[in-house]
């Protein structure tokens, strides 16, 4: 057994790939230092994890607040979340120019949420480029691209319709580098908006990382801010995996001061968003709000919750998750993914079969109830799970 | 008859006139289908009238000049015309003033009629197919040109044998039991050769999977399929696929992929990428009159004419879809009208005569590059095989009828009559040839069973770039129950 234990310890240092960045900084005041580790070409990567993560003040709602002034004395820019995913598309395709984008409307007319704007004049029609409605088709054209060379970046108008693409993206996306004995190589970026937004309605409100979970050979990631949405972008790029990025309707006008430095994240990593003693509590995308209003309550109420964004959706970092269900023994998910088959539901399953004997209580998962989206405003209100009900289940977690 | 469509707008105080010029001419004895519709064409003027920018597009008929066709913003709908006042140009008379009246709608101007019309559903003859041998091997038309050196016709031809041995001989294996499937391209080896010689090897190709000719052609070895089937540890996919989805990114050849059409939006994707590097060579996919139902068949015709990717595509159209014969499969006049609903230059052609096939696929892969845009090739042919070691045809088809094609109709020997003719090819080296395409495909599978099997360690490798820890540990742990309980597991793995 001491080998698989040796194997997932060093699970962070496994998936660092060549040309891997990596940039952490902390704003915690206490170390105003960062550090950039620029392996290119090199063989060696190292991995470092300041004490206590990056601290960051609590959000106290979902929408856009004003940052706070915050100790670090690194000048930065603020910028909006869309904003933040279009910079880093934008530096991709300056850095490579094979780097292209497909999908409806998203030359012109700049996406349906402007994460492609003014990309289109700056690059001309063919490296983004607007295709007919075919989900399927332009799938299918991104992976035959990445098969000759090209590094596309697939945008689903909204996740929902993705699922016109199930078959590409499985069928081939996911397998051809497998079953071609490693011939050929898919690098693409499926992105999108997906999520409950407000009052879009069943179809256009599709978790489709619950779907997407079982396919072999593929990544997904989930971002939640500015930071990790720009951070994220860039390596789902420089990845030459297939990687889903879920970003979530609600979320593109988040303001956050983000690095004028360049930097890329790691894909599979799960961020400390805030570092507790008595429960974890991990989440993803939107939830991440709900979970920190829910911390703020909690905070009140004398609890020391620990949140992590665990934006890896696959695989999950087990890594970071396993350290702090050693720390604090009773493990939150929340989530916006429906109760059957979600994320929770396989990170639950993860959770229970690596880390059985650090657990004090079973674990405990929110997520949305198995029913379509309703459409008026109260019902879709409470089919997500809202803060109140996180303080509630933290309580019980914790007795 | 070939049509040329040209059209010409003239501004004159905010007026239009159209004209359309139709001309005949002749291609030998092949017919090309104009893609042609009003709705195409385009004109961007400006909003005070003086400038006027002409978009005209026209059918390609072997002439050297190219149509251009250029993306554009929309046009903006402009006032509707009901009447024309000048009209120097016109010599029709009373009927012009019918024609002229136009509408200007997103898309392009369209001329209105009060008489109505609908289009009929098919037209009342079939589209004829190009050919160039008879059934007995003899050229049909007297100023055909040389086709093909004798070398290549020589490497066609032999390369027909060893497709239609390899075949037989496979299917056998796995009758026997040592292949668990196969699938066989009896009847359709002109159509595999004749394609295969007329690409140059940068051209990429997509196949579906009764294309093994082309790999052939390209110099994958009997071995190398052998090696494939048996999922054995030297062939390239790692053992991996089942039997006959073959790839070879040497050879510019995709890995087979099983659900149908699939490979055609990705079709587009790769001729999308030749032109952001503007290469000179095309993609080119193959694809079965069934597959032509999926919803990617046409998505991906559709993509690529619009964004003038040069992509060949080929139809086998061989009668069956499994036991869905083309009757019950479209109600169109096969699938080579289908192009003209996307926009595309579209061909028939007579899928057993290999010299036809060899000169359309050339013809084809030249305007698809120079021109920069897809064409759709539509073989005609006859699936005289079983669709594959699951199958057996003689439960919805008559076995008359496939003899009937096996022999009469038989493209190998069609072809071999014309070398005969030629004096290139003879008695002995027919046997020759069948001698040592039996031999060659006999020690393949020999030596394939005998080969070790692919280590356990591929199981994992290759999902990703590089392993991920959820994976080794997974390995790990199967390692582990193999070892607790090796009675249980295959004694032929290697670890």
């Amino acid at each position: 057994m001491a080998s698989s234990i040796i194997q997932r310890i060093g699970a962070a240092t496994s998936f660092d790939t060549n040309n891997n960045y990596f940039h952490r900084r902390s704003f915690s005041g206490r170390q105003s230092s960062f550090v950039v580790v620029r392996s290119d070409g090199a063989n060696i990567t190292t991995r470092l994890k300041p004490n206590g993560g990056r601290t960051h003040h609590l959000v106290t709602n979902a929408v856009a607040t004003k940052p706070h002034t915050s100790a670090a004395s690194k000048p930065g820019h603020e910028i909006l979340l869309f904003d933040a995913l279009r910079e880093g598309l934008e530096e991709e395709m300056d850095r490579d120019p094979r780097v292209c984008i497909m999908g409806e409307d998203v030359g012109h007319y700049g996406g349906s949420y402007k994460v492609t704007k003014g990309l289109a004049p700056k690059y001309g029609d063919l490296r983004v480029l607007d295709t007919p409605i075919a989900e399927n088709a332009f799938t299918g054209m991104g992976i035959g691209a990445a098969m000759t060379g090209l590094r596309p970046i697939i945008e689903g108008m909204n996740m929902g319709f993705l699922l016109l693409a199930f078959n590409q993206i499985s069928n081939n996306c996911g397998m051809l580098h497998y079953t071609s004995g490693g011939q050929f190589k898919i690098p693409v970026v499926i992105r999108g908006p997906g999520g409950v937004g407000r009052q879009l309605g069943a179809e256009h409100s599709q978790r489709l990382e619950s779907y997407f979970q079982s396919i072999p050979g593929i990544q997904m990631v989930a971002c939640s801010t500015p930071y990790n949405a720009k951070g994220l972008m860039k390596a789902a790029i420089r990845s030459d995996n297939p990687v889903i990025l879920f970003e979530h309707v609600l979320l593109y006008n988040l303001k956050e001061t983000i690095p004028d430095e360049e930097y890329v994240l790691n894909l599979e990593e799960a961020e400390m968003v805030r570092p507790g003693q008595h429960v974890t509590i991990l989440t993803y995308s939107r939830m991440r709000y709900h979970v920190m209003q829910a911390a703020k309550t909690l905070v009140n109420k004398g609890y020391d919750p620990e949140v992590i964004d665990i934006r890896s959706l696959k695989p999950f970092d087990l890594h970071t998750i396993g350290n702090s269900v050693k720390k604090t023994h009773r493990v939150l998910i929340v989530e916006e993914c429906m109760r059957t088959g979600g994320i929770g539901a396989s990170l639950t399953a993860a959770i229970n079969e690596n880390f059985h004997d650090y657990l004090d209580a079973p674990i405990v998962c929110l997520s949305s109830q198995d029913v379509p989206t309703p459409y008026a405003g109260t019902l879709e209100e409470w089919t997500v799970v809202q803060p109140p009900q996180i303080v509630a289940a933290v309580e019980q977690l914790c007795q | 008859m070939s049509m040329l469509w040209l059209t010409r707008s003239r501004t004159s105080g905010g007026n239009f006139i159209k004209k359309i010029i139709c001309t005949s001419l002749t291609l030998s004895s092949c017919q090309v289908t104009a893609a042609s519709s009003f709705s195409s064409l385009l004109s961007n003027i400006s909003s005070n009238g003086k400038e006027a920018t002409f978009a005209f597009r026209y059918s390609y008929s072997c002439s050297t000049t190219s149509a251009a066709f250029r993306r554009y913003t929309s046009t903006k709908a402009k006032k509707q015309i009901l009447s024309v006042k000048d009209d120097d140009d016109n010599d029709d008379g009373d009927s012009a003033l019918e024609e002229n009246r136009a509408m200007d709608f997103p898309g392009g101007e369209i001329t209105y009629t009060t008489e109505m019309k609908f289009l009929p559903g098919s037209s009342e003859k079939r589209v004829q197919c190009y050919r160039v041998l008879d059934e007995d091997g003899y050229l049909i038309s007297s100023n055909m040109s040389e086709l093909v050196s004798k070398d290549v016709a020589l490497k066609v031809y032999s390369g027909m044998v060893t497709l239609n041995t390899m075949d037989k001989f496979f299917y056998e294996a796995q009758r026997q039991g040592r292949l668990s499937f196969y699938l066989t391209s009896f009847g359709e080896e002109a159509i595999n050769f004749g394609s295969a010689a007329a690409l140059s090897s940068e051209d990429i190709v997509l196949a579906q999977y009764r294309e093994p000719g082309i790999l052939l052609w390209r110099g994958f070895t009997v071995q190398d399929f052998a090696s494939q089937c048996f999922g054995n540890n030297e062939g390239h996919g790692k053992g991996r696929q089942m039997p006959i989805h073959y790839g070879s990114k040497k050879l510019n050849f995709i890995t087979l992929s099983s659900p149908l059409a699939t490979q055609l939006p990705q079709a587009v994707g790769m001729a999308y990428s030749l032109k952001m590097d503007k290469k000179d060579s095309c993609v080119v996919a193959f694809f079965g009159d069934g597959s032509a139902s999926e919803g990617d068949f046409h998505a991906a015709l559709n993509f690529a004419a619009v964004m003038d990717a040069p992509v060949v595509f080929i139809c086998r159209n061989n009668g069956w879809a499994i036991s869905t014969p083309v009757t019950e499969q479209f109600r169109s006049d096969g699938i080579v009208v289908k192009g003209q609903g996307y926009g595309i230059p579209s061909i028939r052609v007579d899928g057993n005569d290999a010299l036809a096939v060899y000169h359309v696929v050339r013809s084809a892969r030249e305007i698809a590059i120079r021109e920069q845009r897809p064409i759709l090739i539509e073989a005609m042919t006859y699936r005289v095989s079983h669709h594959s070691t699951s199958d057996d045809s003689t439960k919805y088809r008559s076995v008359d009828e496939i003899e009937h094609w096996k022999t009469t109709h038989s493209p190998i020997t069609r072809l071999r009559k014309w070398a005969e003719t030629k004096g290139w090819w003879s008695d002995t080296e027919e046997l020759e040839l069948h001698v040592e395409a039996k031999k060659q495909v006999k020690d393949a599978i020999d030596e394939a069973e005998k080969k070790e099997m692919p280590p356990l360690r591929d199981m994992f490798t290759d999902v990703y770039d590089e392993l991920p820890s959820t994976l080794v540990e997974q390995e790990t742990v199967l390692r582990e129950t193999i070892q607790r309980h090796p009675q249980d597991f295959p004694k032929d793995i290697p670890m």
